[in-house]
Formats: structure tokens, C-alpha cells, sequence
């Protein structure tokens, strides 16, 4: 850390006799007599941050490491290893097949904010703002939240099928639209994205309700005094104020959509085909599937940073618009 | 423009069981400055909402102009209100924040603009209006608001609800005379709601003292101070407020303890024998060493010097009391002379302290 060794400045011109001593005396004897206007710098605190780089090391940073590791050799035994440099890069970026996962995961995270961003805002808004009932919307809206997403997947994985599945034999019997999603690539589409949907839009909702719930009386008082339609009041009142949690919202839901594994795995396992093998499909299909660990970890780091790059980049542009 | 008028108008938030706002019929009069003073939670709030149409009342009748508009939303009164924290649209400019209004009324847009550069005007907000108002300081945001409030052609009266709570102390005066300013140039109604006595008593034509949702007083800055109509008006105006010490009245005579202080006088006829309170403002409290008739021997407790003024404080057998005087030393025993006091009972006012005849004071 630079802190530690940013030298006392030296002012040259200052009797030493006007300056206040430094409460800690200096360590090297030839700063002794070197007047200061910079307060002692106590570096000892820096101990109190080792227990959480240790622990990360050990959570994250190593087990990375190892993934580096893999990523730029061909390891055929623990000792029968070859270094690659960055050749195992070149061969995912060009794979047709990662290629056309990224595009589908990127599609699915697009339709996913969509539809979900919206929809939680509007849920918010048609929430009761007082009463009884605000406990009774928050606990039904919250439901979905509680459940583990390999219930999710299995829960939908039977809700979805046309012979004993509620949504699935409605689709079919009552509307009479032929619907099958272990066979038809739109259909499977359709049932992982409102499954997502489902589990997913309950969070966007209750933070954009927390964000409704914060704005004080007098704003929708003055709205209602100006004459503001309910359209005006939720564009010029509501909404400028949801930035906040929105921002935290879409960037969550981006994560959460772009890394999305367990509940397609469940209902559909990729398929039909390749219809719903998404980034983290493919590549546990790759690492454990096919044990090609050097090109999956290629990918894996590959993966780490556009998800990286991409939240920096919503986060800026969010934030910067507000401003 | 137009009177406001209550008809029996009251308010209870609880279906009866409380009321915010007791009934009462009460006339605003067209374009005057008026100020709604009262602690906190004695029903300003509710009466203003009232008067806008936020809260529509459980009883009784809002007049404007003769016009019944108890029912009516706020967009169809034509009532301006400024809040306790400035209330804007954060990210538009200051123009479309006093266009907002209008453009809501569909407003033709050469009059929208029109209007909006007339207020500007008038509120020295023309260099800002290219400027997002969550950028300015909390007092220009505070005008912004007000000229919302403004802007519209017909408005009928502007109700201040605490406006300068948020506005630093400096702020405060320049704030309050662009009030008055504006109060003059343009002659609406204004009712301002304060719990602070200096705002009230320096910015209105009358003012008018709420308590326990119940209007007690109103009348001129000076009469409620010369003249409170209830010990609370009495307590609440004025800084030290209105001593009050426990009295008798015996045939037309009041005693404090065994001093003769003063002849009753009844507001309407001779008052009847009783206990009373006397209620003797600080400032007219005189302090003398020596014995005086009629007058009231009091051992003093302690000295405030405040600069230009001291105020000494005395204990003499109605009770503790503040006397307000001129810079000076005073001794530990002092005699009490009131100039000009006042006679309660059940905290209303039902007398006033005259003279012995013949004593000379």
C-alpha cells in the first residue's frame, strides 16, 4: 500500500521549533528532526483487513487461480502437462457452439429485463400502500422467492407438461394451442423464460416497492394539486425515484439471468436440441461432461469477465444518467 | 379570487371517536396574509389540507366564493400549497417544474410559456430556468414550489404549510419578504401555517392561534399580544410568554395571596367572587425596592442578562414569574406592579386588571 511509504514532506523553509511534534515518533532517525505538516501515519491497521484477504484467498482468489491454471495448459496427468498460452481462448471464442450459447443467454437476459423490470414496477404500484392487506400481497408476492430453484425447475418441469401439468393441459385443451416443450424449441424457450419470470419478477417488485413506500406524502399531495394524471404522477414522481433500487434490480436480475443453470437444467437439460443450452450449460457440459478442463476454464474466465464488464457498464451508465 | 369560508367544517381521522379539527365556521377573506400558528399536532396540517382539498372533511362545508367545493379534488379548487420540504420534480428543469401545472391543464404552449417567464419574474428564478431544480439550493427550491403554485391564472389562495423548515437561518428573512412581496404584488389569499411566533407575528395581517384543533384566537399581531383572548395565546405569543399566577377576586378587588393587585373588571359585567387566574406579561411587569399599593412583594430567584434587557425572575405568592427590565441591579426582595394584566378563567379570558381608585398607579 502506498500509505506506508509516502515519505513525512519535508518543508524546508519552517523553523523545526514552530511545528507541532508528531504524536508517533518517527522510525527512521533521519526523518527525526524533519519537520512535518502531514499527520503520523499508523499502518497497523492494516492487520484488521488480514482475516478477510486470507479468507478470500482461500474462497475465491486460489480456486480462480486454478481455473487460470487450467486455462493455459494441456493437463493430461497431474505431472503430464503442456503450456498452451492463450490457444485454449482462441479455440472458445471461436467454438460456433459456445458462440451461439453466448447469443442465447444474451437473448434470454434481454427478454428477461423486459419483461421482468417492468412488471415488478407495475405489481409495485398496484400494491396497497397501507391497510391489512399490505402483508397479505407482500407475503404472496415473496412466495416464489422461498422456493430452491431446483424446486423451481421441478415444479414447472410438471406445470408445464401437456398430460398431468395444470399450465401445460390448459395450454393445449383449453386454448387449443398445441404446446410441448420437451419437443419444440419455442416452447421450451417460452416455459424457461415465464418460469423465470415467475421466480424472478416477485424480487423486482418487492425492491420497487421499497422504493414506492420511501417516497414521502407531500410529492404525491403536490402531484395531485398540479393536476398530474396517474400516468404523470408514475413518470414524473414514482419512477424518478425508483432509479436507486431499479439500478440494483436489473443489474441482480442480469447476473442471476446471464449465469442462469439449475432451473433450465431441470426442466429442459438444454434441449430440445440445443434450444435452452445456455453459457452455463455448455460449460458444465464441457468441464464435468466432457472433462475438457482447459478449454473450460477458458471459458469459465471468459465468462467471469463479461459478466463483470457488463454490470460495470449498466451500473455506470445508470448511474451517470442520473446525475 | 374570492373568500374562503369553513362551515362547521371538522375533521376526525378515526371515525368520530378523536377530532383533528373540532367543527368551526370561519371566514378567510379574500387576498389577506394570514398566519395559522399552533403547536405541533393541533390540527394546522388538517385544516390546510382541508382548505386544498387533500383531505375531504368528515363534517361540515368548504365555501369558495360562495361556491360548495367540499367534494372536489384539489385540481379543481385552484389552491396553491408549498410544503414543508421543497416539492419538485427532481429531474426536470426549473422551466418544465412550473410548466408541469399547466401542461397538465392543457394549457395552449405560447401561454404555457408566457406564464411560466411571468413568474419567473416575479420570483427571480429567470437565470435558473435551464437549470435542474434538484440543483439548486433548498430556498430556491422552496420558490420553485411556490411558483407551481403560482403559475396558474385563477389560483385562489396559497397555502404555506410550514415552508421554511428546511431554509437556513439566513435564508429565512430573505424568504419571508419575498413572501410578503409577492403577497403584495400579486393580492392572493395567504394562509401560512408556523409554529414559530416570530414568522407568524412578522409575515401576517392577522394571525390566528389553533390549538387542540380549536381555533382560540385571531385578530392583528399586536392585539394578540396586548390582548390574548386565552392563557394558551397568552403562554404561546410573546418570548418569555404571559406569566400567570393563581388570584382571587373578593367584591371587585383581586388578591394575590394576601396583596391587593388591582380592581376587576369583566369583560361583559362585574366579575363574581372566585378564584381567578392573572395573567401579566413579562413586559409589563414592573420592579421597584420600594413598597407600592396596589402591588405584590416577591423574592427574586435569579437574573437572565440577555444584553439590551434582563430578565428576572421572582417568586411571589400566586407563583414564579418573569419580569422583563431595563439592564440594572436588583435586589433579592422586589415589589410587583402590573401595568397591564389580564383576569382567566377555564383559561378564557374573563376580565381585566384596572387600577384601585384613588391609589394613584
Amino acid at each position: 500500500m502506498t500509505t506506508s511509504d509516502v515519505p513525512a514532506k519535508v518543508a524546508g523553509s519552517q523553523v523545526a521549533g514552530e511545528v507541532v511534534a508528531p504524536a508517533v515518533p518517527p522510525s527512521a532517525s533521519n526523518e527525526e528532526e524533519a519537520p512535518r505538516d502531514v499527520k503520523p501515519k499508523n499502518n497497523r491497521a492494516w492487520w484488521l483487513v488480514l482475516p478477510v484477504v486470507v479468507s478470500v484467498a482461500f474462497t475465491a482468489v486460489i480456486p480462480l487461480m486454478t481455473v487460470v491454471n487450467f486455462s493455459v495448459q494441456d493437463v493430461f496427468t497431474p505431472t503430464d502437462r503442456i503450456f498452451v498460452g492463450l490457444d485454449w481462448f482462441r479455440s472458445v471464442t471461436r467454438d460456433p457452439e459456445v458462440r451461439a450459447a453466448f447469443l442465447r443467454t444474451l437473448m434470454f437476459s434481454a427478454q428477461v429485463l423486459i419483461i421482468e423490470i417492468p412488471l415488478g414496477v407495475l405489481l409495485a404500484v398496484c400494491m396497497p400502500r397501507r391497510g391489512a392487506w399490505v402483508s397479505v400481497a407482500l407475503v404472496v408476492v415473496a412466495l416464489p422467492l422461498l422456493i430452491p430453484w431446483n424446486v423451481v425447475g421441478t415444479i414447472w418441469q410438471i406445470f408445464a407438461r401437456g398430460d398431468i401439468g395444470l399450465g401445460g393441459w390448459v395450454v393445449n385443451n383449453v386454448l387449443g394451442i398445441n404446446f410441448n416443450y420437451t419437443l419444440d424449441s419455442t416452447d421450451a424457450w417460452i416455459t424457461v423464460l415465464a418460469m423465470d419470470v415467475w421466480h424472478w419478477t416477485p424480487l423486482v417488485a418487492l425492491l420497487a416497492y421499497a422504493g414506492l413506500r420511501s417516497i414521502p406524502e407531500p410529492y404525491f399531495q403536490a402531484a395531485q394539486i398540479d393536476g398530474a394524471s396517474a400516468w404523470a404522477t408514475f413518470r414524473h414522481v414514482q419512477l424518478p425515484r425508483l432509479r436507486g433500487v431499479l439500478t440494483i434490480a436489473i443489474l441482480l436480475r442480469f447476473m442471476d439471468s446471464f449465469m442462469i443453470y439449475t432451473e433450465p437444467f431441470v426442466v429442459t437439460g438444454g434441449g430440445p436440441g440445443n434450444a435452452t443450452s445456455f453459457l452455463s450449460i455448455l460449460l458444465s457440459k464441457i468441464a464435468v461432461g466432457q472433462f475438457d478442463l482447459g478449454p473450460a476454464g477458458a471459458f469459465s474466465l471468459l465468462y467471469f469477465l463479461i459478466v463483470q464488464i457488463a454490470c460495470y457498464v449498466f451500473f455506470t451508465v445508470l448511474t451517470r444518467s442520473g446525475r | 379570487m374570492a373568500d374562503i369560508t369553513l362551515e362547521g367544517v371538522g375533521h376526525s381521522y378515526d371515525g368520530g371517536r378523536t377530532h383533528a379539527l373540532n367543527p368551526m365556521t370561519w371566514t378567510w377573506s379574500d387576498g389577506r396574509a394570514y398566519a395559522l400558528l399552533g403547536p405541533s399536532g393541533c390540527g394546522k396540517t388538517t385544516l390546510l389540507n382541508i382548505i386544498s382539498g387533500l383531505i375531504t372533511p368528515s363534517q361540515g362545508r368548504v365555501l369558495l366564493g360562495g361556491r360548495d367545493v367540499t367534494g372536489l379534488p384539489p385540481v379543481a379548487r385552484n389552491i396553491a400549497q408549498v410544503f414543508q420540504f421543497p416539492v419538485l420534480y427532481e429531474e426536470m428543469s426549473v422551466y418544465d417544474n412550473l410548466a408541469f401545472p399547466l401542461r397538465n391543464r392543457k394549457y395552449p404552449k405560447a401561454e404555457v410559456d408566457e406564464r411560466v417567464r411571468k413568474v419567473a419574474r416575479l420570483l427571480g428564478l429567470e437565470e435558473h430556468l435551464r437549470r435542474r431544480s434538484r440543483r439548486l439550493d433548498p430556498g430556491r427550491q422552496q420558490i420553485v414550489s411556490l411558483g407551481r403554485g403560482l403559475v396558474r391564472s385563477e389560483v385562489a389562495a396559497v397555502l404555506l404549510d410550514e415552508p421554511l423548515t428546511v431554509i437556513g437561518p439566513a435564508l429565512k428573512w430573505t424568504l419571508r419578504s419575498k413572501l410578503k412581496e409577492i403577497h403584495r404584488d400579486t393580492g392572493h389569499t395567504l394562509i401560512y401555517v408556523t409554529h414559530d411566533q416570530t414568522e407568524a407575528l412578522t409575515f401576517a395581517d392577522e394571525v390566528v392561534v389553533l390549538k387542540d384543533g380549536a381555533i382560540v384566537q385571531s385578530g392583528e399581531p399586536a392585539e394578540l399580544f396586548l390582548s390574548p383572548a386565552h392563557e394558551f395565546v397568552g403562554h404561546f405569543i410573546g418570548s418569555p410568554g404571559m406569566n400567570v399566577l393563581d388570584a382571587a377576586v373578593e367584591r371587585g378587588i383581586v388578591r394575590v395571596g394576601s396583596a391587593l393587585v388591582g380592581r376587576a373588571v369583566g369583560d361583559d359585567g362585574a366579575l363574581p367572587d372566585g378564584p381567578v387566574r392573572l395573567g401579566v406579561r413579562p413586559e409589563f411587569v414592573r420592579i421597584s425596592p420600594f413598597p407600592r399599593s396596589p402591588g405584590l412583594r416577591a423574592g427574586v430567584t435569579g437574573v437572565d442578562r440577555m444584553g439590551s434587557y434582563h430578565l428576572v425572575h421572582a417568586r411571589a405568592a400566586g407563583g414564579d414569574l418573569v419580569a422583563k427590565t431595563d439592564p440594572g441591579e436588583h435586589g433579592t426582595a422586589e415589589h410587583l406592579h402590573f401595568e397591564r394584566a389580564y383576569l382567566f378563567r377555564d383559561q378564557i379570558r374573563c376580565g381585566t386588571l384596572a387600577a384601585l381608585e384613588g391609589s394613584g398607579a
